[in-house]
């Protein structure tokens, strides 16, 4: 089945979960071409030949420059109106969702969203996919063509790239034609490593902020006070994830309690998350809170509570103060890495 | 300025959901107003102007919508036909946005970031595509301005700040702020509210044909983990032993 992958990028930098999807394509054993939108975006097309594109068809543009996703539909659906792939797939991303939500009203078809496994039956895919915060997996198909499915980051395998490896490149013209949006400029990156890409989380909950052994400045309310210990607590946590490369995580309390950004929760509310390791600080285990963080590899769960519902996720579990062991693990850890 | 927001039921989300003969059961936990559509609601109730909520669903739907009506919106519509009972999300946006043309005069039309059932998260975005409106999902503030309007999209890469004309379509997440509790006199209102009920020929559509199909459904499979709780004299040996396991898991 002709298939094609989109693959979405912020300012010309690939999300690995392009790459993924790519692979994900190859394992459906058809050959793939992906799909490039943007503006001075050569190097992608390289870099999906290396990761497995047979083909690419690439549309460079000056009103691609930035991500807007009518534009970018309006680029797109008459690329897969003539082109006819069978199949049609995005990294889930909240370009790629949109994006293949769009598409899929201008052509008249579907989406199976946020897919963690497919297999053919014939030329359909049946595809798998969490519900109600993947409480239950339901498995869905689109009876209409092309099926559009976008695939869940960090569970296909991303392929090995292979330098130098090409394909036919196509350059084509889109008609971007009337895109409403108009954007204005960026906040301040927030820095560090992206919680939807990370390998390694590290989170904190709201057992953070509890060290008595602190004594916070003078003339601080009750309120900025907690805040000011759950500061010192996730200081040891951003300590650990800078050792491990990890991202740092947190609980909604401790979001709501405005210890960290909301940038930061992870949940059902949050972000979903599965990355190799998922170390859990102070964190209760919630079941909106597991919802976002089951499908973790290794969960190791700190918590001084013997019976908190964390440890039933968790593979590796400490009973004590994440004040204590937090700052042991990150002397540990440095010198197994040999950092 | 009519204003709409789009909410949603679902169970809530403490619910223990089980697949039972392929059926979503939650046992008796309550349904609720989705949790991101409060946030919505929040929104389209700072803007100044009166605000109509509208659900699409069976009869169970006028919680959410009387949720909503207590929050402070003035009126509140049920999209329900039974040719409506399964559609897939593109189904639901032409249904909610039929919805929206027939109320009319509609310059803002908010929604929740993602439903907490069906987890798509694309509707809003579908629904703008449908109406030809511009789509600014993802939305922690908004500046309107006659009928210009900036926001800023809380996007994986941060803060993106966008413009567009109205009439647009929101998607609001967290970061907008707190949704208000219903008041006393508020929840008085809606106990007494008259919801009407707009099926496929009042809104002037036929049955959108639904080509996703979810035939099956299963509970994960168990997860097999048994935790092994590591113990020690101090927290240098526990962290010791620790960081030993987590080397050896060979993830890192
Ligand atoms: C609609 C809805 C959506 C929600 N979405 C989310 C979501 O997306 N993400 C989320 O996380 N939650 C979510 N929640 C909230 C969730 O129900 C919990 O309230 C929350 O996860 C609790 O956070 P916590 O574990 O940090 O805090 P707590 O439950 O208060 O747990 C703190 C833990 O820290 C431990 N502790 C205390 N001091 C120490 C110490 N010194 N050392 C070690 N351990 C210590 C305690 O034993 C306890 O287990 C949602 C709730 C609702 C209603
Ligand atoms: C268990 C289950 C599984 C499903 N699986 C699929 C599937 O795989 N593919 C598919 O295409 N459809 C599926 N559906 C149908 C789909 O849920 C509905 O079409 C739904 O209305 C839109 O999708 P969503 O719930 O994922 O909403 P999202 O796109 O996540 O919703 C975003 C926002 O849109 C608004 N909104 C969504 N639905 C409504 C509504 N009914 N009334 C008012 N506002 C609304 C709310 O503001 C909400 O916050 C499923 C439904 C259920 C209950």
């Amino acid at each position: 089945m002709k298939t094609w992958v989109y693959i979405d990028h912020f300012k010309g930098e690939a999300v690995p979960a392009s790459w993924e999807t790519i692979g994900a394509a190859k394992s459906l054993g058809s050959d793939v071409t992906a799909v490039i939108l943007g503006t001075g975006v050569d190097a992608l097309a390289k870099a999906a030949f290396e990761y497995g594109a047979d083909e690419v068809v690439l549309a460079d543009n000056s009103a691609l420059e930035d991500f807007r996703v009518e534009a970018y539909a309006n680029a797109l659906s008459p690329l897969v109106t003539d082109a006819a792939p069978g199949l049609l797939l995005f990294p889930t991303t909240s370009r790629g969702r949109e994006l293949a939500g769009m598409v899929a009203i201008d052509l008249n078809t579907g989406v199976l969203v946020d897919v963690i496994a497919m297999e053919l039956d014939g030329d359909k895919v049946v595809a798998t996919r969490p519900i109600y915060a993947g409480k239950l997996l339901q498995k869905t198909v689109c009876n209409a063509s092309p099926q559009i499915i976008t695939v869940r980051g960090r569970i296909f395998a991303k392929p090995e790239a292979e330098p130098g490896r090409s394909g036919t490149l196509t350059k084509v013209d889109v008609n971007v034609g009337d895109a409403p949006t108009t954007v204005e400029g960026y906040g301040e990156s927030t820095g560090g490593v992206s919680l939807a890409d990370a390998g390694v989380i590290v989170s904190g909950g709201r057992g953070v902020s509890n060290n008595p052994n602190l004594t916070p400045p003078d003339g601080m309310s009750d309120d900025e006070a907690e805040v000011w210990r759950a500061q010192q607590g996730f200081a040891l946590i951003t300590d650990l994830a800078g050792v491990l490369n990890a991202a740092v995580g947190a609980s909604r309390a401790a979001v709501d309690a405005n210890y960290i950004p909301y940038a930061n929760q992870v949940g059902q509310t949050g972000k979903v998350v599965s990355p190799d390791l998922y170390i859990a600080n102070g964190i209760s285990g919630a079941i909106q809170h597991l919802a976002g963080m089951r499908n973790s590899k290794v969960i190791v769960a700190i918590n001084k509570d013997p019976d908190a519902p964390i440890f039933k996720m968790a593979r590796y579990g400490v009973v004590g103060d994440l004040h204590e062991i937090v700052p042991a693990l990150t002397v540990a850890m440095k010198a197994k890495l040999g950092k | 300025m009519k204003i709409v927001v789009c909410v949603k039921q679902v169970p809530d989300s403490a619910a223990n959901l089980v697949a039972e003969n392929g059926v979503a059961s939650w046992g008796d936990a309550p349904l609720v107003i989705n949790p991101w559509d409060e946030y919505a609601v929040e929104a389209a109730l700072n803007m100044g102007g009166d605000v109509t909520v509208v659900s699409m669903g069976d009869e169970n739907a006028k919680e959410a919508l009387k949720h909503a009506l207590a929050m402070g919106c003035q009126e509140a519509i049920l999209v329900s036909d039974p040719a409506l009972a399964n559609v897939d999300t593109q189904g639901a946006a032409k249904a909610l946005a039929a919805a929206i043309e027939k109320i009319g005069d509609v310059k803002m039309a908010f929604f929740g970031r993602q439903a907490i059932d069906g987890d798509a998260g694309i509707t809003p975005a579908q629904t703008a595509r449908v109406l030809g409106w511009p789509a600014l999902t993802f939305t922690a503030s908004i500046a309107v301005d006659g009928d210009s309007v900036k926001v800023e999209r809380s996007v994986e890469e941060g803060r993106q700040t966008v413009s567009a004309n109205l009439p647009a379509v929101f998607s609001i997440v967290k970061d907008y702020g707190e949704p208000r509790y219903p008041s006393f006199m508020g929840i008085r209102k809606a106990s007494k509210a008259e919801i009407p009920l707009w099926g496929l020929t009042d809104l002037g559509i036929e049955a959108p044909a639904s080509v996703v199909e979810w035939p099956e459904l299963n509970n994960p499979p168990a997860k097999d983990v048994s935790v092994e709780i590591i113990e020690g004299g101090s927290p240098t040996e526990i962290a010791e032993k620790l960081a030993d396991k987590i080397m050896a898991e060979k993830i890192l």
